[in-house]
């Protein structure tokens, strides 16, 4: 059990290292960061200055070792277009994107299963038919444009919700919600849905085809042989032999939500790092492109590591080596 | 060989003469692609000309005359009076153009590192795989995202406009290699521990010989459904890096350009400028997703 | 006599496809008596294991009975609801499958599958039944039962494994055991094992079974009665001995030819040339007479139905025919 933790968090630290040399590679060879932050009048000496004060002159190697060190601080320097510190910039930010990430991942887990499980056990009807093609036009269909489709019969035509922001926020330490006002809470409506749809689609096609799986194998057709009840056979056992590997793929999918949001929190203007992270590209303010890349990476390593222990506690399995120390 | 490619070739159509969904998809993919690539002789007028553009035409909803011109356009014009069917023709030509060319590099790049990867096996393999896994676990709109920062850096910014089409045909193949790569791969370690691949390697039979032979023509199935999905994908990826302000250049716009300007005018009831232009992209995703769909069931029936 | 425990008359097993409808199974008549050992033979495709999941009402979909009458005492369960079937499973007929490696949901403890089955069909606390789990499972003979009831499936062998199938099928004492290939998925050395602990555990409760297999040395082992079925069709009945020492359906006799004896010094074993029909291309009259070095004119256009025999046989061949003059 802990050999295996260990393996899986070293594992994750390559990723993360490999992703640094990513960020770093970006940092160093894309533009010239002395020419973008100084302007075009800065003087010969300034410049050779500010490449010795980064750090520009030293091997490469060195350079690396030294941006690690700072990222794992947190520092990722300032941001050339709004010449703030990143990570600043980044946790301002961040809470938004949370919110609205965790709100639609919950939507998109529940509302996926549920239909998932539904439609499976109703191959034949035709409200699953109805929903199976529902979903295609849902994989079909962009995110940008479900986002500006609700906007526009939900903010324009009906009025009901708005269409754009956070609407009121309260700050918590550091963190600002808009879970604790009602203007907060119904902005977060359209930009979830929005955020959550394909994800949703995803998982009820995942969930659909793991449990028509499952219900084709042995040990289901041996326990409706011993005479259980739908209900017991469906539910307490095809759906979550169904989880196990639903898990992995549902965990990664929610873990895209937090990049997905990116075209969201364009489209409803939502304050959060996934519309930082498109200025910056815009702009080529790449410490914030660097930073929002190992951020990212960050949230999906974390996402992995959790998923393989849950998939651990779900599946026996896999923990053979328990076993083996009692017999 | 001839005779086995008619049998094959006459089941699928058997599948798709069967499938009414199939034959529907296919004919609006069709048609939206012929409409796209006659654009500049179809379409009632030049959008991109600034000559025949009339100032004072700007704002006319659909079938109905302008008020102080009198003109009629179908489908209504933009806020510079730009007939909006002839921008959804002009852009959708645009959008197919970017999508096709990027799932063409991707397949190149896909069919070409998935070969190296199944033939070679040892550590070329495992790096181009541990690349892909990585990259499978990212989405794939933020990798093309990414790519499209660092080509923007590493472009001057006078070639930025020029150079934006490009970009971005690489930034979204570089994005959808990996299902090529995936599936060329395993064809290629299947078919070379056959015992009559080991035997014509061993009389001398050159690679290039035995991947055009055997292994391409097995994957071809794959690749194809692939292809499609990948085309699907592709268009949407262009659409929503285009909406999103970093695709195409505005004064070239494709259909994801078309409805970021018509969302500016969703408050002001101007519902035709972004309406028109999001029917033809979702028609158009759909129907070559549909069409994906229905090959990959038709190509491998234990699937459905 | 008495009446038999179960009574199959007819029993007819369509499948609706593309190219219209297959009957897999065709007008096949036998009972057992209580307490009776019956066993089926045939090759696979011959629709062994369609009777034994007609019986038990688990008919893959779109398979369905389209004629004839399965009766359990004298009462008709072809027809009934599916709850009312639900109820006879487990608790009347029980089914042990051939995998005991895919028989058994992998995230349940063997205590756990066992008491929901227990509890499912009769009004007994969680502790009585795990108190009669573990007997079973020890009756079984799972070494230290009340410990391993606890354990994950995969924590047994194959072996063990289907020994706890067995008891899950045997844990409300059904009157029928349907038995489908039960020892095709084992190793060779603990075949017999369990195959002489079903005949053993079975007749201490008194419960008939229904042994599907391939194995012409298992029926001959086991069996009361065997009967032999062929291109869903039945070929020959009759007490086991008197089958074996003397088959009357050539087909029969074809088959026991291919058993390998230690006292027979043939070198080779008799094979039937070619193989067993297509359903989709069933030739006319008897379904074996491409195969047949008997056949003659009646048997390629009239199809023979069983005819009684003497020693409470019956044979579905027209060499038997009281009328025929030929062989």
């Amino acid at each position: 059990m802990i050999a295996y933790i260990l393996r899986r968090i070293a594992q994750s630290v390559l990723v993360m290292l490999v992703v640094a040399l990513v960020s770093f590679s970006l940092f160093r060879f894309v533009g010239d960061p002395v020419a973008t932050m100084m302007g075009q009048e800065a003087s010969q000496a300034d410049r050779v200055a500010l490449r010795e004060r980064l750090g520009l002159n030293d091997p490469v190697v060195v350079q690396f070792a030294v941006f690690i060190g700072r990222a794992a601080t947190g520092d990722f320097g300032i941001s050339y277009r709004l010449q703030q510190p990143v990570m600043e910039l980044i946790l301002s930010r961040l809470p938004a994107t949370l919110e609205l990430a965790l709100i639609s991942g919950v939507l998109a887990f529940v509302l996926g299963v549920s239909l998932g499980v539904y439609t499976a056990l109703n191959r034949r009807g035709w409200l699953s038919a109805a929903i199976m093609s529902t979903s295609l036009i849902g994989v079909s269909l962009p995110t940008f444009l479900i986002g500006v489709l609700l906007i526009w019969v939900f903010a324009v035509e009906l009025q009901w919700l708005p269409s754009f922001g956070r609407g009121e926020v309260v700050t918590i330490g550091f963190w600002r919600t808009g879970l604790l006002t009602e203007s907060g809470r119904a902005s977060l409506v359209l930009p979830s849905i929005t955020l959550g749809l394909y994800q949703m689609t995803l998982i009820m096609r995942l969930v659909r085809a793991e449990m028509l799986e499952v219900l084709r194998t042995d040990y289901i057709k041996f326990a409706r042989a011993r005479g259980l009840p739908n209900r017991a056979v469906h539910f307490g056992h095809a759906l979550k032999n169904t989880m196990v590997p639903v898990i992995t793929i549902t965990g990664l999918q929610l873990g895209s939500i937090i990049a997905f949001a990116i075209i969201t929190e364009t489209v409803f203007q939502w304050p959060g790092v996934g519309a930082l992270f498109i200025n910056s590209v815009q702009f080529v303010d790449i410490p914030v492109m660097a930073a929002y890349l190992m951020l990212i990476a960050l949230i999906f390593v974390v996402i992995n590591l959790v998923v393989d222990l849950l998939y651990y506690a779900v599946d026996p399995r896999l923990r053979v080596d328990r076993a083996n120390a009692r017999h | 060989m001839n005779r086995l490619a008619r049998a094959w070739d006459s089941d699928l159509a058997y599948s798709f003469r069967h499938s009414p969904v199939a034959v529907v998809a296919a004919a609006v993919s069709l048609t939206i692609i012929l409409a796209a690539v006659l654009s500049p002789w179809i379409a009632p007028h030049n959008p991109f000309n600034p000559a025949t553009l009339v100032l004072m035409d700007g704002f006319t909803p659909p079938m109905e005359p302008n008020a102080f011109t009198g003109n009629v356009y179908l489908l209504g014009t933009d806020n510079q009076g730009r007939d909006i069917l002839s921008t959804i023709l002009y852009g959708a030509r645009l959008s197919l153009f970017v999508g096709f060319s990027a799932v063409l590099f991707s397949m190149v790049l896909g069919i070409t590192l998935g070969l190296i990867a199944g033939w070679r096996g040892g550590w070329v393999d495992s790096l181009l795989m541990r690349i892909a896994d990585v990259q499978l676990s990212f989405p794939s709109i933020l990798i093309a995202l990414l790519i499209f920062g660092i080509a923007r850096g590493v472009i001057p910014p006078a070639y930025r406009e020029t150079m934006a089409v490009w970009v971005l045909i690489v930034a979204i193949g570089l994005s959808e290699w990996v299902q090529f790569a995936r599936v060329v791969r395993g064809a290629a370690m299947v078919e070379k521990s056959k015992e009559y691949v080991q035997a014509a390697r061993v009389i001398g039979v050159h690679p290039a010989r035995i991947v055009a032979t055997h292994i391409l023509p097995n994957v071809m199935g794959p690749v194809l459904v692939i292809a499609t999905i990948g085309l699907a994908l592709a268009i949407i990826a262009e659409a929503t890096l285009s909406f999103l302000g970093v695709g195409v250049p505005p004064t070239q716009p494709s259909l994801g350009t078309l409805i970021r300007i018509g969302q500016g005018f969703l408050f002001s009831g101007e519902w035709w400028i972004i309406l028109f232009p999001s029917i033809a992209l979702l028609a158009l995703a759909l129907s070559v997703n549909l069409l994906g769909d229905w090959l990959r069931d038709a190509l491998n029936p234990r699937l459905k | 006599m008495t009446a038999p425990l179960l009574s199959v008359r007819d029993l007819k097993v369509t499948f609706p496809t593309r190219r219209g409808l297959l009957t897999a199974l065709d007008g096949v008549s036998f009972d057992i008596a209580a307490g009776e050992v019956l066993g089926m033979v045939g090759e696979s495709g011959a629709g062994k294991s369609l009777t034994g999941a007609a019986i038990i009402g688990l008919l893959e979909p779109p398979g369905r009975i389209s004629g004839g009458e399965i009766r359990l005492k004298g009462e008709r369960i072809d027809n009934l609801p599916p709850e009312a079937m639900r109820r006879v499973r487990g608790r009347r007929i029980g089914m042990v499958f051939q995998d005991p490696l895919t028989s058994l949901n992998p995230l349940y403890t063997v205590a756990q599958q066992i008491i929901e089955t227990i509890r499912t069909h009769s009004d007994v606390s969680e502790a009585e039944a795990r108190r009669k789990a573990i007997a079973l499972l020890d009756r079984v003979g799972i070494p230290a039962a009340a410990r391993r009831i606890d354990d994950y499936p995969h924590h047994f062998s194959g072996g063990m494994r289907q020994r706890v199938v067995i008891a899950l099928a045997l844990c409300v004492e059904p009157e029928l055991v349907i038995a489908d290939e039960p020892t095709t998925a084992l190793d060779v050395s603990v075949q017999a094992q369990i195959i002489d602990l079903i005949k053993e555990i079975c007749a201490e409760r008194g419960a008939s079974v229904l042994l599907i297999t391939h194995d012409m040395g298992v029926i001959a082992e086991t069996a009361d009665r065997v009967a032999v079925l062929y291109a869903g069709r039945l070929a020959e009945i009759g007490p086991v001995r008197d089958v074996i020492l003397n088959a009357e359906h050539p087909y029969t006799k074809g088959l026991m030819g291919s058993i390998p004896t230690l006292t027979q010094e043939s070198d080779r074993l008799v094979q039937i040339p070619g193989a067993m029909p297509r359903l989709n291309a069933m030739p006319p009259g008897c379904a074996f007479n491409p195969r047949c070095a008997h056949a003659f004119d009646r048997c390629r256009s009239q199809r023979p139905d069983p005819i009684d025999r003497p020693g409470n046989r019956q044979v579905a061949c027209w060499l038997h025919a009281p009328e025929a003059a030929h062989g």
